[in-house]
């Protein structure tokens, strides 16, 4: 399945309740303030639940944050978040 | 070819959600996916009501919104009981409730939550846009 | 409607602060009352709407526990509660207002993964 996650690592709960109902064969995308949990020492904790992470550019962007994504982590635009929408289902979102 | 029907739970502005569902709009009828219905939730009913100005960057939410609904035939659906109760009134409304003028945007519906699981229903793809 | 799918409304936050808890409640409704195959997935804070003796007169709302009631009369059944949300949260089934199965959380992200629809309020 794919899982949304909009809000921020620092101070929401969404991507720490999201973690713990994903597995391996997930998806998780970052988009809107969900972005920032693409950075510094955050992908560790997601890596360790699915290795498909995947970060929304056009957000990344905005914030300024494109080059400082972990390599392991995949930026895709708004035609590759409709695509994932395709590929995979159900879609839960986590805000 | 998908079908898609998307919730929009935050109010413009206050919130990325219609934004984000809007951008995510336009990205699904480009690659040639069908939308068959946005329905406008909790705060989200704010995003149908008329009397919004434009910002400097660009079209007043509802009005977006409108084009995109006549251009490739989207339903627009705002929550009836979600609307009511945050001031987003259709004319019928207003008359019943002597409220004067309504301001639900043209282009828009009022109506339940059966229009949502309908949309449900008939979808290949189901997407909310969360506060 | 002839097409039943299974739709799962997931409840994440607690009752009355906020009117998503009573905006999920009212989706399952819906859902059931279209003949859906609903499924209630209480997570996180969504398992306070599950404590019984709700009184929230006083703050001048209704009581979200007299709807859950009403949930037999449209066949609503499928009721879930994750098993750390409540333990941390120190509840136990005997807190609960009515009848939930408890869950870990890999048996509730397989159910998750089941569903054609996922609405998380």
């Amino acid at each position: 399945m794919l899982h949304i996650v909009n809000k921020s690592p620092h101070g929401n709960p969404a991507l720490r309740d999201c973690l713990r109902f994903c597995d391996r064969n997930d998806v998780l995308l970052l988009i809107e303030d969900g972005v920032y949990a693409a950075i510094g020492e955050h992908p560790e904790s997601l890596l360790a639940v699915t290795p498909n992470i995947r970060v929304l550019s056009e957000d990344l962007n905005a914030r300024g944050l494109l080059g400082r994504i972990d390599s392991r982590v995949t930026a895709v635009d708004y035609a590759g978040f409709v695509q994932l929408c395709c590929e995979h289902h159900p879609i839960q979102s986590w805000f | 070819m998908s079908t898609f029907a998307l919730l929009v739970l935050g109010a413009p502005h206050s919130t990325s959600a219609e934004q984000s569902a809007w951008h995510f709009s336009q990205a699904l009828l480009a690659a040639g996916h069908r939308l068959f219905r946005v329905f406008f939730f909790h705060d989200g009913v704010q995003c149908g009501n008329a009397l919004q100005l434009p910002t400097a960057a660009g079209t007043a939410v509802p009005i977006r919104w409108q084009q995109l609904a006549r251009d490739h035939h989207v339903d627009l659906v705002v929550c009836v009981a979600s609307a009511l109760k945050r001031g987003v009134v259709n004319a019928e409304e207003a008359e019943r409730h002597q409220l004067g003028a309504g301001n639900l945007a043209e282009g828009f519906d009022l109506s339940g939550l059966g229009q949502w699981i309908e949309a449900c229903i008939l979808a290949d793809r189901v997407v909310t846009f969360g506060p | 409607m002839s097409t039943s799918k299974q739709i799962a409304i997931v409840f994440r936050q607690p009752p009355y602060g906020s009117s998503f808890a009573r905006e999920a409640l009212d989706t399952a409704m819906a859902a059931a009352a279209f003949d859906q195959k609903v499924s209630l997935v209480f997570i996180g804070d969504g398992v306070w709407q599950l404590i019984a003796n709700q009184q929230p007169q006083a703050i001048g709302q209704r009581s979200l526990e007299k709807q859950l009631a009403t949930l037999p009369l449209y066949d609503v059944d499928r009721l879930y509660a994750d098993a750390a949300a409540l333990s941390q949260r120190g509840l136990h089934t005997g807190d609960l207002s009515l009848p939930v199965e408890v869950l870990d959380s890999d048996a509730i992200a397989t159910l998750l993964k089941q569903q054609d629809v996922v609405l998380s309020f």
